[in-house]
């Protein structure tokens, strides 16, 4: 469940407001502006936020919380295995950080959650239909693209209007409203290559926002980002966990890990640990992972674990 | 004056042709270029005619100098070097332009081993490098055809494009299929410059796609725009290079170019986006 934060400073008012008028007028619950702007805030541990959110959670259309399920996974680039022989569950509404040493298959994993990367053995499930929304790497997309922000958070209606419908009068103030949720509704006709890349993951969150998926797939959220922007993202991240959504990043801070994230997923290749955070990453763990990425072998045999 | 702008039209047919027909290309063509050009692949226009060569050498092989046939025979071999480059450098995780330099040497090898064959290289040279003012019925159709399935190709394939170029990664996440859309696009550039280049030659189709392409970037600075632009531009080449050739006895499809050419030169130098003339005017800066 969603861990109480301490008390919001007066510099995030803006932002909170931007976050509860997207809830709003998303039908999740319709608070008083007094409601929102004041008492919320001044509640302690941020239990106004708590109460809302949860209230949120129960108007919510169709947010069936959707679990994902990896059956003997294995992803390889070439003979090579990026990800190996992992089987395990991320249970429905769960926020979980994968962690492990660079070249440990974290992103792989996550492609191939995304349906970008063929498993080359072992099954992933999802449950019914469940949405799947993707944040790639900042480095995987063309930032002199000539598109205008607005129309990037657009992208994220695609499940909607797929390629040639138009888009509805409701969509486009919800686009706005994401806009404003990250925090760049003054951007929304600037061109993509004028943002810094703070902006730009800024951005990309809106896009996530609009998508709407039960399930979210975070490669490196915090990458390249400031401190103001990666607590906002944060805040995002934690509402959509509120909200029962399945949030799934691949992370390199182990403190904030630590903090945030209640279960984590170690990889180092093959599966070292995948449960509640301070047990996946205890010091025997963790040496165990930064042992597994040295031992990098030459001459690999062909792997004999039955598929 | 005004007679100078009309009158060539009005009185002579083949003038009339020729409008219609670089009309038809200057419309369809250039936001394929814009897209080209934003996937840096500025230059697959002329590879993609020399690609072509080996079709067209077979089927003169095969039906002699048939127009159709020679027509087809380039096509089926420009879809094969394009896609064929497409579909590999996905597949393989390969850049694209390395794969489209291979496929198109080894095609154009191939092209020049059956020509020297057949030993009739002088008539397909001048297959090859048309003259806008030749231009018949049945070519006139052809481009006009590949011009509206062009059109209605890109409407509908518009936002998978976009999101393919800008990004990939989501735009498979997504259920997009960009790499799809690519390849149809790919099949459009093909149909567009062989179905240009058969009639009007190669230096004008590759020229009518590209520049107004590569000078729409200094009048928009989004993709839209681009688009709207770049046909402004190849528009206004196409009218205004016909009428030059006509005044100053100039062969066509060089004229068009030039005109292309000059109406980028204006647009790197006067352009509102990135022109150079900004850099020398400086104006102060903004408050925020």
């Amino acid at each position: 469940m969603f861990r109480p934060k301490a008390p919001n400073r007066p510099a995030d008012a803006t932002w909170q407001r931007a976050v509860l008028c997207y809830i709003n007028t998303h039908g999740f619950f319709e608070p008083s502006r007094a409601f929102s702007r004041y008492h919320h805030a001044a509640w302690p541990f941020g239990l106004g936020r708590r109460l809302a959110v949860g209230r949120g959670c129960l108007g919510t259309f169709g947010m069936k919380p959707a679990a994902l399920e990896l059956a003997d996974l294995t992803v390889c680039y070439g003979r090579r295995p990026a990800v190996h022989h992992i089987s395990g569950r991320f249970a429905p509404g769960s926020l979980t950080a994968i962690v492990g040493p660079n070249g440990a298959g974290k992103s792989t994993l996550l492609r191939a959650l995304a349906g970008l990367q063929k498993p080359e053995s072992g099954r992933i499930a999802h449950e019914g239909k469940a949405r799947i929304a993707l944040l790639p790497q900042l480095a995987a997309l063309d930032r002199a693209f000539p598109i205008a922000c607005r129309d990037v958070v657009m992208q994220g209606l695609w499940p909607r209007i797929g390629a040639f419908r138009a888009v509805p009068a409701a969509e486009h103030a919800r686009v706005d409203q994401a806009l404003a949720a990250v925090g760049l509704a003054g951007l929304a006709r600037r061109p993509v290559g004028s943002l810094s890349a703070g902006q730009l993951q800024r951005l990309l969150f809106a896009r996530l926002l609009v998508q709407d998926a039960e399930i979210l797939l975070l490669d490196e959220p915090f990458n390249a980002v400031d401190a103001k922007t990666a607590a906002d993202l944060l805040r995002l991240i934690r509402q959509w966990h509120g909200e029962g959504r399945t949030v799934i990043a691949v992370l390199h801070d182990l403190d904030l890990v630590d903090r945030e994230f209640p279960e984590t997923l170690l990889l180092a290749r093959d599966l070292i640990a995948w449960g509640p955070t301070t047990q996946a990453l205890s010091p025997a763990n963790r040496l165990k992972a930064r042992q597994m990425a040295e031992g990098w072998v030459e001459e690999a045999e062909a792997c004999e674990r039955a598929a | 004056m005004i007679e100078a702008l009309f009158a060539p039209f009005v009185e002579f047919g083949f003038m009339r042709r020729a409008l219609v027909g670089s009309l038809a290309l200057a419309i369809a063509a250039p936001p394929l270029g814009v897209f080209l050009m934003l996937r840096r692949m500025s230059l697959t226009a002329d590879v993609l005619s020399h690609g072509a060569l080996p079709g067209v050498a077979v089927a003169f092989l095969i039906a002699g100098l048939s127009v159709p046939a020679l027509w087809f025979g380039g096509l089926v071999a420009g879809l094969l070097v394009a896609v064929g480059a497409g579909a590999l450098a996905r597949v393989t995780g390969g850049r694209e332009d390395a794969t489209l330099a291979a496929l198109y040497l080894l095609a154009l090898g191939l092209g020049v081993a059956l020509i020297s064959m057949g030993g009739g290289a002088g008539d397909l040279k001048h297959i090859l490098f048309g003259s806008v003012l030749g231009v018949d019925d049945a070519a006139l159709l052809l481009m006009a055809g590949v011009a509206t399935l062009t059109l209605v190709m890109l409407a509908i394939g518009w936002r998978p494009l976009v999101l393919e170029c800008f990004d990939p990664a989501f735009a498979a996440a997504t259920g997009a299929h960009g790499g799809f859309w690519h390849l149809v696009f790919m099949a459009l550039v093909v149909l567009n410059m062989l179905s240009a280049f058969l009639a009007l030659g190669t230096l004008m189709a590759v020229g009518l796609m590209m520049l107004p392409a590569i000078a729409a970037r200094h009048w928009a600075a989004e993709i839209g725009g681009m688009v709207y632009a770049a046909s402004a531009i190849a528009v206004f080449a196409s009218v205004i290079g016909l009428l030059l050739s006509y005044h100053a006895d100039l062969p066509s499809g060089p004229a068009i170019v030039l005109m292309a050419g000059l109406a980028w030169a204006v647009s790197v130098l006067f352009g509102p986006v990135d022109g150079l003339a900004q850099r020398v005017i400086r104006r102060r800066h903004l408050v925020g």
